[in-house]
């Protein structure tokens, strides 16, 4: 029985699935709480301070991400017609940052978006906010100018309103659930792939002179993928609302080119 | 998943299964299956950056603009690498 003793991936659910605290409530729901709590508790503790005086703590922390999100996202895709989204955006960022990074934190070692749930909800949202300001912005003439952009032959018109009837209404936030839900899976396996590796290696029962001192690549290779997780969990949170940005600011000011 | 299903079935049926088949089978076509979707979107991914790269040493100060647009072009060239990596699982566990 080699293959018990030696290096075992555990099944999928093993690293996935979290035993309820109390009914209907495990481990990615408590992440989650604790990330709202969290984004609300800290823009609270940051809305008492004295806004005259030199901002300190937490209203730094604060207002730099405010700052980066409307410079960073805001003003590079809606431009400054746009600046009332800024809340919005403001929020989906954090709550997705603050759901990604208990990914590294010890104990928690779970990022809540690796499971489709967050994600999904959050996409479809996304999905409902950008199909409603075309609605509001163009009335009833947003789905003309969603399946046709200006200037189609009207020869192509079943054609290219088949594919960008697709591609708006079920690709979009098919794309923005995977992105973020694979991204994060596969950094939390990484990881695991990882730490299994370093244990194997260290709990060898055979030829323990050579493994052990081994075990140290794979070791360095975690430290190194926990700080890229770090990374990943910003530049996914980065990535989905500037996403997010990108298809509203597509229908308020008409169909793009960019999906 | 429904094929190896089907395969596993018709090879209990002839009474030569082997339990460790479909997860050779599983292992082998999962690794392929990751390794083919990575090929694409790393060139992609490669293009884009190389060619913002070159944008911002060109124009320095164009670099905010050309970063974020590269952030969107590498978020729509990955999304193919990580539906790759979705089959992997799929395939893989499923």
């Amino acid at each position: 029985m080699l293959a018990e003793r030696g290096l075992i991936f555990p099944p999928i659910n093993e690293i996935l699935r979290w035993q309820d605290i109390f009914p209907t409530f495990n481990k990615i729901a408590l992440i989650a709480v604790l990330a709202s709590l969290i984004g609300i508790g800290l823009f609270l503790l940051a809305a008492r301070a004295d806004a005259k005086k030199a901002p300190t703590g937490a209203r730094n922390l604060v207002e730099t991400t405010v700052e980066f999100i409307e410079e960073g996202i805001v003003m590079q895709t809606l431009g400054k017609s746009g600046l009332g989204w800024t809340p919005f955006l403001l929020s989906l960022f954090i709550f997705i940052f603050l759901c990604n990074i208990p990914g590294v934190i010890p104990f928690f070692q779970m990022p809540a978006t690796a499971r489709i749930a967050i994600p999904l909800s959050l996409a479809l949202l996304v999905w409902v906010v950008f199909i409603g300001t075309g609605i509001k912005h163009q009335g009833m003439g947003y789905f003309g100018s969603l399946l046709w952009p200006a200037g189609v032959p009207t020869g192509l018109k079943p054609l290219v309103g088949a594919i960008e009837f697709i591609s708006t209404i079920f690709v979009t936030p098919f794309s923005l659930t995977v992105r973020l839900m694979a991204n994060m899976l596969a950094g939390h396996s990484l990881l695991v792939t990882f730490g299994l590796l370093t244990q194997a290696l260290v709990m060898a029962e055979t030829k323990q002179a050579a493994l052990i001192p081994i075990a140290i690549l794979p070791f360095f290779m975690l430290i190194f993928l926990t700080a890229f997780e770090i990374l990943v969990a910003f530049l996914q949170a980065y990535i989905f609302t500037i996403l997010a940005a990108v298809y509203i600011n597509n229908s308020t000011i008409g169909h793009g080119d960019e999906h | 998943m429904e094929a190896f299903s089907a395969l596993v079935a018709a090879e209990e049926a002839a009474g030569s299964f082997n339990p460790d088949a479909k997860n050779i089978a599983a292992a082998t076509n999962a690794g392929l299956a990751y390794g083919l979707a990575a090929i694409g979107p790393g060139i992609g991914i490669g293009y884009v950056v190389g060619k913002s790269i070159e944008a911002m040493a060109r124009q320095p100060e164009a670099a905010g603009m050309v970063r974020t647009t590269m952030f969107l072009g590498i978020a729509f060239t990955e999304a193919l690498a990580l539906i790759g990596f979705v089959v992997f699982v799929l395939v893989k566990f499923a």
